[in-house]
């Protein structure tokens, strides 16, 4: 018999599935071309149930259901991240699909089932629940970057995603596999405590494949070669989602098998992936003239800074790499949700040529955008200042001198190409009306909150802080 | 009163942004907006006039000190305070900036709100680097001079503003890149970012590991303020950032960007690594005296008024940096005060060129010619003006160059000889410059009836002109709370200046009165 207080321990992802379901049932009885709308209320009121949820969650800390699943700060904290970006994507997708004539309502389905993933992502402490939760999560971004389905960027980037990505998942199962065969057991915690004897050199190669294969879903070098294509095919709002919610879940899940199992062998792993990360994202992103690709190759080079807090290790470094992918996530959600809604039919003004002049047509788009941009460099008063400093502290901390270096040099590199957007968007003179349509509600809605979250993240960062620090005490115990 | 000398630095600081965020919600009415900068700016100066009104004299040590836990973890604090040094550069700061907003008035008329909100937002993160005292804090402030200065220079310059914009906001942000390193390294083997704590550490020599670093910190603060000062050979961003710039940018940008490199020399590189310093003064001083005279010879040949100008403060900020590393009494109180004049003087030159620059819209020196003729209270301003900057006695320029060069002289003797070449060639470029553009006849027919200057730009002058007359002839005004400040940054320093007989407060009052003739 199973207690009850298991099934709150994951009532958020009982209750959007719920929804998910809900969106699925309703979808067929509603108009066509008018009925969107309500689904997308719909999932918003999901997503806003799901919030209320993990505040009961977060009473409830504990395991549950034979220990496959674990409630602590460090998941807490990463249910609200999660539920966040998905807020958000909700609300900047409202006038997307209507402006790009998507009318299948599946939409706000997948996003609500996808989160459900990347949800029970961070909080399952069974490798084979956590493989379980990859794929839900997976597929549904799959689906979700091919929405475009009349065009031919979106189905390349749909079915390349999927093929790369099955494989990758297919190299973290095996390594799930291997680890079962050295010590015994799929529990994490179990397996920490199997570890505490010598490790086989099995567990080795278990732990290099796992990282591969999550390496591939955070995008890190040199498993990142899939992102541009990808993030320039998919939809604009599901590129939000997509570069912000499964990478935060999959560092969770990398923060979880690397340092709550104790696995040996992976300082050099990292070191190495971090390094490259940050060096191939932000020379590629230097030529691209696509925001799109520009924003995917800063995406990996963010995946190599956090990279970094991971090679800090221990309870500075986690808590970095918690409060990083928070802050990475606010800023470039809201990137992101411009960039879809500038897009405009076909997503045809993509390129940076059509944002300039884009300070004297819509001067609060531009502000806000340069807010994000400026966070992306790392420039005070933002919350990605604060990201990169904790990160770059916690390596002076661990002593990793050669690591920082490549950091800040990189980030010094990083802030030409964020500033080029700037610099388009102010300062050159528009060739061509690219047209900016009015901001709607639930845009502005979405935009207020990814810019306060990224100023709070920026001048208040303490409180967030703490939180990560617990996350990180939680999944050292 | 307990109130406001608690908040008061807080208060000067945030005014601006505070305004600037008030401006964001106005409407497009470009003549409100202007009125409310103006109102923001002078409200701002007024709340700044109560630093040097109760500072009390003679103390050394920081005043209005505010200091709160801002951040647990790491342990930052939001603590700010004011010496003598950093209180006159405050005021500085406020005084200059009605006076930019004035001279923009109307050569700013498109995208005029953002370009005010640009402008109190820099006012703001200006004097928040002079007040910090916290590493952190400071680097904070620093970082966000940045962003506001580049889009002045982007978006209101003129010719290639985009190549001066980025090229300004590369150089600084990568060489304080490397500032940050050092802030790292000094907080993770100190546990804090609190200037005087470190400070503390460091003199009682408990931190670990501070004596195989000290080198690579020092270098560290080190390039960050000398790209920003521009030292000789970091100083290639300067004259592009200043002939694209706008006219109140290029007044901030030499009358108050430039001095956060020196103020940054004078309180974080010799004020934290007082060994360092000596060690290094060699070359340092050899870099500042290049800088004096290649600032000078480059300016002599320009073609350019604005370009000319802009190299003199190359030459001028040199001034101010080997006074700092002449490690003597005198010589830091005149580099200091030189920074003041600089602002006053420089910022002043750099106005009265943005107005030929509204009627004629060009720089080029050839184009002028018999100015005076045409424009007599115009000439006779930039007389006045350049006569400060070249440092003529009873004006601002005389009493700081003065007090540099017997710093170094008594430092070294060769640094003085050659210094002081500096002052001679200041005065050809100017005079030189000032003869081919005013005097002789009008030689280009479009100059032959320029308006005189109408009394915006009298209003936006005389302030300075005033300043100028009174730095030069009262400069105990400014002195007395400056003198106990550097007194203790040299604290570190006074087996080095033993040979000083009197005080040198006491020099200062007998330079004074040789000036005055008493």
């Amino acid at each position: 018999m199973i207690p009850t207080v298991d099934y709150i321990r994951i009532l958020p992802e009982l209750v959007l599935s719920l929804f998910g379901i809900l969106i699925m049932v309703v979808d067929p009885a509603l108009p066509r071309e008018s009925g969107r709308k309500t689904l997308g209320a719909i999932a918003l009121v999901g997503i806003l149930c799901g919030l209320a949820a993990t505040l009961v969650q977060a009473q409830n800390y504990g395991d549950a259901f034979f220990g496959m699943v674990r409630v602590d700060a460090f998941s807490i904290f990463f249910h609200f991240v999660v539920l966040l970006i998905a807020l958000v994507v909700v609300l900047a997708s409202f006038n997307y699909l209507e402006v790009q004539q998507i009318y299948s309502g599946e939409y706000y389905g997948l996003i609500l089932f996808g989160t459900v993933g990347m949800m029970l992502m961070s909080s399952a402490i069974e490798l084979v629940l956590i493989f379980i939760a990859l794929e839900i999560s997976s597929i549904s971004t799959y689906v979700l970057a091919g929405f475009r389905r009349r065009t031919a960027e979106s189905a390349e980037s749909s079915l390349k995603y999927f093929l790369l990505g099955s494989f990758a998942t297919a190299f973290f199962l095996y390594g799930v596999a291997l680890v079962f065969g050295a010590t015994g057991t799929t529990n994490v915690y179990g397996i920490a405590k199997a570890l505490q004897n010598p490790p086989s050199a099995l567990v080795y190669l278990a732990v290099a494949l796992m990282f591969v294969g999550l390496g591939f879903k955070v995008a890190s070098a040199p498993f990142h070669v899939w992102t541009p294509d990808v993030y320039e095919g998919s939809p604009a709002p599901v590129v939000a989602l997509m570069s912000t919610g499964p990478k935060a879940a999959a560092f969770a899940v990398l923060l979880r098998v690397l340092f709550a199992s104790g696995a040996p062998g992976w300082f050099w792993m990292v070191w190495v992936s971090a390094a490259l990360s940050m060096t191939l994202g932000n020379i590629g992103a230097l030529v691209q003239q696509n925001i799109k690709r520009l924003l995917a190759y800063s995406s990996i080079a963010h995946a190599g800074y956090l990279l970094v807090a991971f090679a800090a290790a221990q309870q500075t470094g986690i808590s970095a790499a918690i409060f990083y992918a928070a802050s990475y996530a606010a800023m470039n959600v809201g990137a992101f949700a411009i960039v879809s809604h500038l897009a405009s039919r076909g997503e045809r003004y993509v390129t940076l040529d059509d944002y300039a002049g884009l300070g004297h047509r819509s001067p609060m788009l531009a502000a806000i955008l340069t807010l994000f941009l400026l966070s992306l460099i790392g420039i005070p008063i933002t919350g990605g200042f604060f990201a990169k400093f904790y990160v770059f502290s916690a390596a002076l901390q661990a002593n990793l001198v050669g690591l920082t270096i490549i950091g800040v040099i990189n980030s010094a590199i990083a802030a030409y190409y964020y500033l080029r957007v700037i610099v388009f968007m102010y300062m050159r003179d528009q060739r061509y009306e690219a047209p900016v349509a009015r901001i709607p509600a639930g845009l502005g809605v979405a935009l207020t909150i990814s810019a306060i979250a990224t100023i709070y993240l920026g001048v208040l960062p303490g409180r967030v802080l703490e939180y990560a620090l617990r996350g990180a005490q939680d999944l050292l115990k | 009163m307990n109130f406001i000398n608690q908040n008061i630095v807080t208060i000067i600081t945030f005014l601006p942004l505070a305004g600037a965020i008030l401006l964001m919600f106005f409407p497009r009415r470009d003549r409100d907006i202007r009125f409310f900068a103006l109102a923001v700016s002078l409200v701002t100066l007024l709340a700044s006039l109560h630093l040097p009104w109760h500072f009390q004299r003679g103390a050394d040590g920081f005043q209005y000190e505010q200091n709160v836990p801002w951040i647990p973890h790491p342990n930052i604090h939001y603590h700010l305070g004011v010496d003598g040094i950093s209180m006159w550069l405050v005021v500085l700061t406020t005084f200059l900036m009605p006076l930019c907003v004035l001279i923009s008035w109307k050569s700013i008329h498109d995208r005029v709100k953002e370009f005010f909100i640009l402008m109190l937002v820099l006012e703001t993160a200006m004097i928040g680097v002079f007040v910090a005292l916290d590493l952190f804090l400071f680097y904070f402030f620093w970082e966000a001079t940045l962003i506001p200065m580049a889009l002045i220079i982007g978006m209101f310059g003129h010719g290639r503003k985009i190549h001066a914009a980025v090229k300004f906001f590369l150089y600084t942000m990568i060489a304080s890149v490397f500032m940050l390193a050092a802030v790292l390294w000094l907080y993770a083997h100190t546990g804090s970012f609190d200037f005087l704590e470190i400070q503390r550490a460091i003199q009682s020599g408990s931190v670990p590991g501070f004596a195989a670093a000290a080198q690579w910190l020092f270098l560290g603060f080190f390039v960050a303020f000398a790209v920003k000062v521009p030292m000789f050979p970091l100083h290639t961003w300067l004259p592009d950032a200043h002939v694209e710039a706008p006219t109140a940018g290029s007044v901030i940008l030499a009358g108050v960007l430039l001095k956060m490199g020196t103020y940054g020399l004078l309180r974080f590189n010799v004020g934290l690594f007082p060994e360092q310093a000596k060690a290094n003064a060699g070359w340092i001083a050899a870099l500042a005296i290049i800088g004096i005279i290649y600032g000078a010879l480059v300016a002599m040949i320009q073609p350019n008024i604005k370009r000319l100008i802009a190299y003199t403060s190359v030459s001028h900020l040199g001034f101010c940096v080997l006074g700092i590393f002449s490690f003597t009494q005198i010589g830091v109180d005149g580099a200091v005060y030189q920074m003041l004049n600089h602002g006053v003087s420089t910022g002043a030159l750099f106005m009265l060129l943005g107005m030929i620059y509204d009627r004629r819209h060009t720089y080029d020196l050839k184009e002028y010619g018999g100015l005076s003729t045409p424009m007599p209270v115009y000439a006779t301003f930039f007389t006045f003006i350049m006569l400060s900057s070249v440092g003529l006695p009873l004006l601002n320029g005389f009493v700081g160059e003065f007090m540099v060069l017997s710093g170094a002289f008594q430092a070294k003797q060769i640094w003085g000889i050659l210094a002081a070449t500096g002052v001679i060639w200041s005065a050809c470029y100017l005079l030189w410059m000032y003869q081919r553009v005013f005097q002789g006849p009008v030689t280009n027919p479009a100059n032959a009836n320029l308006p005189d200057l109408d009394a915006r730009e009298r209003i936006s002058l005389w302030p300075l002109a005033f300043a100028a007359l009174i730095m030069g002839v009262a400069p105990m005004l400014w002195l007395h709370s400056i003198d106990p400040s550097v007194a203790a940054a040299l604290k570190q320093f006074t087996n080095a200046t033993a040979h000083l007989s009197a005080p040198a407060g006491m020099q200062i009052s007998k330079v004074l009165m040789t000036v005055l003739g008493r």
